[in-house]
């Protein structure tokens, strides 16, 4: 098992349990938490989230973790509605969000099929979040909203649209897609994740 | 672009894989962790696991089953059979499934597609739809395809649509265990009517059929159990096909 400390946020959003076995195949034990203090002593912290913006937004104000979140300093990984939370606005509920990435999440063109279900290629990739990832990888996706390219992407997809696959600024990293449903492939983002000093 | 998604469906009847499968590479045939391993490593895009087990332990031994899968499967899976509640999906999502599929109980009572929506987000709701043509219609069909109803395949397609499902996954009962083919007309117009993604189930022979229920059918995925699990197709086989026809596919 691996030494650091890992802390999965748990604010009653979304499938964890299937982010906690993620890291028990890559040999660490993820623990889920909802205690800020925990939360700010972890070695690396895991933002994960399904489901609706407005609603998950406002169980992360009852318990104050809004404001903590954006103070953390070591490594923070937003998956999914997690990334989405930390950009500054989401259409979905008309949301104000944590405000850590510069860019607001809009929903897709009319005329797509909503939600964007399965596995489409990331590209363009940057950062050592992808390192030994290959350009063009595939990766499984879920959601009807998306983070429009900007200053702060490090990863691009195409749905009709060519928009943010993932976002990183400063310790702060969010991705869109699944690592932790996306094969071998995910499991080496995660794998990088876990090994990145910022 | 997003890619066509080829799904194995596992029949589960109390822990155990049922109507057999052949593969050499197996210890033991009927354990479906092992088999959900084999085919996430083999190119399987997502699993369905359908529990048809009738026994008081079943929502036990499901969650159970479910753990087990989720600790090892590294693609996303759904499971459905008889879940008829916000508290069946709650103990399923927590132990660690992606989706689950509710079938007869959303006509029994349409409101639980809301109910489940709107706690779980639309993204984890599938509704199965088992239907054939009666008398020239498309109708809807209960208890995998043995009770029928009057409803109309497409009318009730697009109301579960309103209602909050994420996903629909269409079987056509004229189709299944035929190996002919898909109902490619029938799912051409789903996928026309429906702004979500459509599954086309049933039918599965060979890889010409998938192929047509992509480029005929407008599908957005496909599941098929027997030739899979008697080896008929090869998952890879089958892609490199598609590839070829020029279907956007995860290889």
């Amino acid at each position: 098992m691996g030494l650091q400390k890992i802390v999965i946020i748990d604010y009653g959003a979304g499938n964890i349990q299937s982010i906690k076995f993620a890291l028990e195949r890559l040999g660490y034990n993820g623990i889920l938490s909802s205690n800020a203090e925990e939360i700010r002593m972890a070695d690396r912290v895991i933002f994960p989230g399904v489901g609706e913006a407005s609603s998950a937004m406002k169980k992360l104000k009852s318990t104050g973790l809004d404001k903590m979140i954006p103070q953390l300093k070591q490594p923070v990984l937003g998956i999914c509605l997690g990334m989405q939370l930390m950009c500054n606005y989401s259409e979905e509920g008309n949301t104000e969000s944590l405000g850590i990435f510069d860019v607001d999440v809009v929903h897709f063109e009319k005329g797509l099929k909503v939600p964007h279900i399965g596995w489409n290629r990331i590209t363009d990739l940057k950062t050592s979040l992808f390192k030994d990832v290959q350009e063009r990888e595939f990766m499984y996706l879920v959601h009807s909203f998306y983070a429009p390219v900007c200053e702060e992407t490090i990863a691009k997809c195409d749905y009709g649209v060519e928009y943010s696959s993932a976002l990183k600024k400063d310790n702060f990293y969010g991705v869109q897609f699944h690592p932790e449903k996306s094969s071998a492939a995910g499991e080496k983002i995660l794998e990088n994740f876990l090994s990145i000093n910022s | 672009m997003l890619t066509k998604r080829i799904i194995p469906c596992l029949d589960i009847k109390n822990g155990r894989t049922v109507k057999g499968v052949n593969f050499v590479d197996l210890r033991d045939a009927g354990d479906p962790v092992e088999l959900a391993e084999i085919y996430s490593r083999t190119g399987a895009d997502e699993l369905v696991f359908l529990d048809i087990s009738a026994t008081e332990e079943k929502r036990k031994t499901l969650a159970e089953l479910v753990r087990k899968v989720a600790a090892k499967v590294n693609i996303p899976f759904t499971v459905g059979g008889g879940i008829s509640s916000v508290e069946d999906v709650d103990i399923l999502l927590q132990n660690g499934a992606d989706k689950v599929a509710i079938n007869s109980s959303a006509v029994k009572n349409p409101h639980l597609i809301n109910d489940l929506s709107a706690k779980f987000g639309k993204q984890c709701i599938v509704v199965a739809i088992d239907a054939r043509k009666v008398n020239n219609e498309w109708k809807v069909h209960l208890v995998g395809g043995k009770v029928p109803t009057e409803i109309n395949l497409f009318k009730w397609a697009k109301e579960v649509e309103a209602r909050g499902a994420g996903e629909i996954l269409f079987t056509s009962m004229d189709h299944d265990g035929t190996k002919a083919g898909f109902a490619n007309e029938a799912l051409a117009q789903l996928s026309h009517e429906l702004t979500i993604p459509v599954i086309a189930s049933g039918g599965a022979g060979n890889i010409e059929h998938f192929c047509e229920a992509f480029s005929k059918g407008k599908a957005d995925a496909a599941l098929a159990a027997s030739v899979f699990h008697f080896k008929e197709i090869e998952i890879k086989d089958l892609k490199e096909e598609m590839k070829i026809k020029g279907i956007e596919v995860r290889l």
